[in-house]
């Protein structure tokens, strides 16, 4: 297959130790990074993400095998060469003086410039292009040091971008962001790599996320074993299952979502359609309790009125039918009766013994 | 990627885009007031000379009085000279040092470079003249060009250690860790001599401590000026690498620059800046650390290509004013140049930090 950027062979990583012993993080990796596809790098603390990372921009030697940029070895690239070839957005929040967004920006132009660092108008219009493609050109004016924290993050991105770079590598960009930020950086690398072919290589913790936008994960282990593939490719082999499974996150391959491990003792048979159906469930399982289709069960809930506006008819081992119309006052119900129930058991124990 | 087309849309035409330009109004206005201060330097003291006989003098011509001349060319013009070099030296030198180690407290002197100066001095005044009294008096040393040689020697010797030291560190944070150790031994031994010498030699070497432009001759002036000047034009050749440092050495090796060339020039040239200073004019407080954030505050700017250019005549113009406070053209003493420098120096850079905005400006917090 052609447009391969970036590709690793038989890489092992990790650091040299003493007396001449490596600590190997992983070994024997086979990547390849298309144009225009998005990586997303998954995996818990201390399993490598930053040494892979490091590894593949070449700020730390590969323990052995070959990565190749650009159809070199990316050892022979010099530290300016590369620079036009590969860019960067780390975690660290960079703190810069008092300069503008624009100047941030025309830094990326640092390995196409003379010694004096004089911007041509080539430069200049590579910088409008970056700042306009993260949709940041209303920023340009303004110091770095009073964007938000979503709006620094999307400058440091056309940063990258200015340094016209084959592959862009992004360690954690929205590690400190808000929900409605991360995802906005996520779609607008996603945008970049549909529109401007690029290549980008991102970690991130953002399971979900990853799910939905990258084009290929890479999963790294904490025991160093890597998996690759089309995010719906590993959910079909059951690999993020097996990932996760000793971690208190389940992964529902129906839903695609991950859930908290909880045991669920008793079992709610639940009557209904709809969304109210499925937030219901939804409902129940968070409160402890398996959705069931059929009885038996211990409770039985029953949706009635229509979608827009639902209440929840309940009943507990046969008691009389109560009606609610939040989820809030259902769940709430739901876990006294459990509670009375348990008081009830533990004061026929105590009686017992007695 | 020639296959991407850099067509920004119109909005350009709405917003118009910033520039990044070198801002020549701001830095000739900067380079007249050092020119400023130092005609105004030559002119005042003890004797005053009117700024236009000064300027017949310095042109070659003949002054109403023949005294003027001397006064001009064998006390004042060296010591202006002096003024303006350390200044701008010391300026630039703490301009690198605050890049570099990405900390705003940083100084010309964060490399241990004057603690060596001083240590050379401390050796020479307290340590070698307690064997042989009789031969050396104090205020000979002192006059002499044996104490730069000293200092010059210890200096020296800092700077190649932490030159070293900076071509094989991993980070720089462990050279602003080094310099501050090799600063805290150098004082130690100071401390030992100081207890064991004599009175006299005590306060020749406080004298020294105290700094001064007017120690300088002409003779001097030949290696000073040299020295200064490769510094200046290896820190000017380093502008690029040091605004690419403005991200961190991450950043900046990301964007092709060969961090440990990179941070052996800076160190080079900032450690001997400061060294060449402080074998001269003895250690200056403040002006180094002050200078910069001024600059930083003035322009707006964290661009080197304009701070450089900047630190240099906002350097000179404010070590040739500080002298010219020192010499206090009134009063009949002279107060010792680090007070000034630290009673100026202080409060600028309180009343920089304090501004709001421009504290998350310059650096964090």
């Amino acid at each position: 297959m052609t447009n391969v950027v970036l590709s690793a062979e038989n890489l092992s990583i990790g650091y040299p130790a003493r007396r001449r012993q490596c600590r190997v993080i992983a070994k024997d990796l086979q990547l390849h990074l298309r144009r225009g596809e998005v990586v997303c790098l998954l995996g818990p603390n201390g399993a490598g993400k930053s040494t892979l990372l490091r590894t593949l921009t070449g700020m730390q030697p590969p323990l052995a095998g070959r990565i190749w940029l650009d159809g070199q070895d990316l050892s022979a690239f010099n530290a300016r060469e590369l620079a036009r070839r590969m860019s960067v957005v780390l975690t660290e929040r960079v703190e810069v003086g008092p300069l503008t967004a624009y100047a941030l920006v025309a830094l990326g132009r640092h390995p196409y410039t003379d010694w004096t660092g004089r911007l041509r108008p080539h430069d200049e219009a590579i910088v409008r292009w970056a700042l306009e493609a993260v949709h940041a050109a209303h920023l340009a004016r303004r110091m770095v040091y009073e964007l938000s924290d979503g709006e620094r993050q999307r400058i440091m991105v056309a940063r990258a971008l200015a340094q016209e770079p084959l592959v862009m590598v992004l360690d954690e960009p929205t590690a400190f962001l808000d929900l409605p930020r991360r995802v906005e950086i996520m779609q607008l690398l996603r945008r970049l790599a549909r529109e401007a072919r690029q290549a980008i290589i991102l970690s991130t913790h953002d399971l979900e996320l990853a799910l939905n936008m990258a084009d290929v994960l890479w999963l790294l282990t904490a025991d160093g074993t890597f998996y690759c593939g089309a995010p719906e490719d590993l959910v079909l082999k059951g690999v993020l299952e097996t990932i996760f499974a000793d971690t208190g996150m389940v992964f529902d391959r129906m839903r695609g979502q991950f859930r908290m491990h909880q045991t669920m003792r008793r079992r709610a048979n639940l009557t209904g359609d709809g969304l109210a159906k499925i937030w219901t469930a939804r409902a129940l399982e968070r409160a402890g309790w398996q959705v069931v289709e059929l009885p038996p069960a211990e409770a039985h809930v029953t949706i009635i009125g229509d979608n827009h506006q639902p209440s929840w008819e309940l009943s507990v081992n046969g008691a009389p039918k109560q009606q609610f119309t939040s989820l809030y006052a259902v769940v709430h119900w739901l876990q006294q009766q459990c509670q009375e129930e348990e008081q009830h058991e533990r004061h026929a124990r105590a009686t017992d013994c007695a | 990627m020639t296959d991407r087309a850099y067509q920004t849309t119109n909005d350009a035409a709405v917003t118009p885009w910033p520039r990044l330009g070198l801002r020549p109004l701001a830095i000739v206005a900067m380079a007249l007031s050092m020119l400023g201060a130092f005609v105004l330097s030559l002119s005042l003291g003890s004797v005053r000379i009117p700024p236009d006989q000064v300027l017949t003098i310095l042109l070659g011509g003949e002054a109403e009085r023949a005294s003027w001349t001397t006064i001009i060319y064998d006390f004042r013009l060296p010591k202006a000279m002096t003024a303006t070099l350390a200044g701008a030296a010391l300026s630039v030198s703490g301009l690198q040092m605050q890049t570099l180690f990405r900390n705003p407290l940083a100084d010309p002197f964060v490399l241990g470079v004057s603690s060596g100066a001083s240590l050379g001095v401390a050796l020479v005044v307290l340590g070698v003249g307690a064997a042989n009294t009789a031969l050396l008096s104090v205020v000979g040393l002192l006059s002499n060009f044996t104490l730069a040689a000293a200092a010059s020697l210890g200096a020296a010797a800092v700077l190649m250690l932490v030159l070293i030291l900076a071509h094989r560190v991993q980070h720089s944070v462990t050279l602003l860790i080094l310099g501050l150790m090799i600063g805290y031994l150098t004082s130690a031994v100071v401390s030992l001599l100081l207890y064991f010498s004599i009175a006299e030699r005590i306060q020749a070497y406080i004298a020294w401590s105290f700094g001064s432009f007017g120690g300088v001759t002409w003779a001097q002036l030949r290696v000073l000026a040299p020295a200064i000047g490769i510094g200046l034009l290896l820190a000017i050749a380093l502008t690029k690498s040091l605004n690419a440092l403005l991200l961190g050495e991450a950043y900046a090796r990301s964007m092709g620059v060969d961090i440990r060339r990179a941070r052996f020039g800076i160190v080079a040239s900032g450690a001997l800046l400061a060294g060449a200073v402080t074998a001269f004019c003895g250690p200056i407080a403040f002006l180094g650390l002050a200078v910069p954030h001024l600059c930083r505050a003035l322009l707006r700017s964290a661009d080197h290509r304009l701070l450089i250019p900047a630190c240099i005549f906002i350097g000179a113009t404010t070590a040739l004013l500080a002298d010219l406070v020192a010499q206090a053209p009134t009063m009949s003493v002279v107060f010792p140049l680090n007070a000034i420098t630290s009673l100026l120096g202080a409060p600028t850079v309180i009343w920089i930090i304090l501004r709001r905005g421009v504290q998350r400006g310059t650096f964090g917090v």
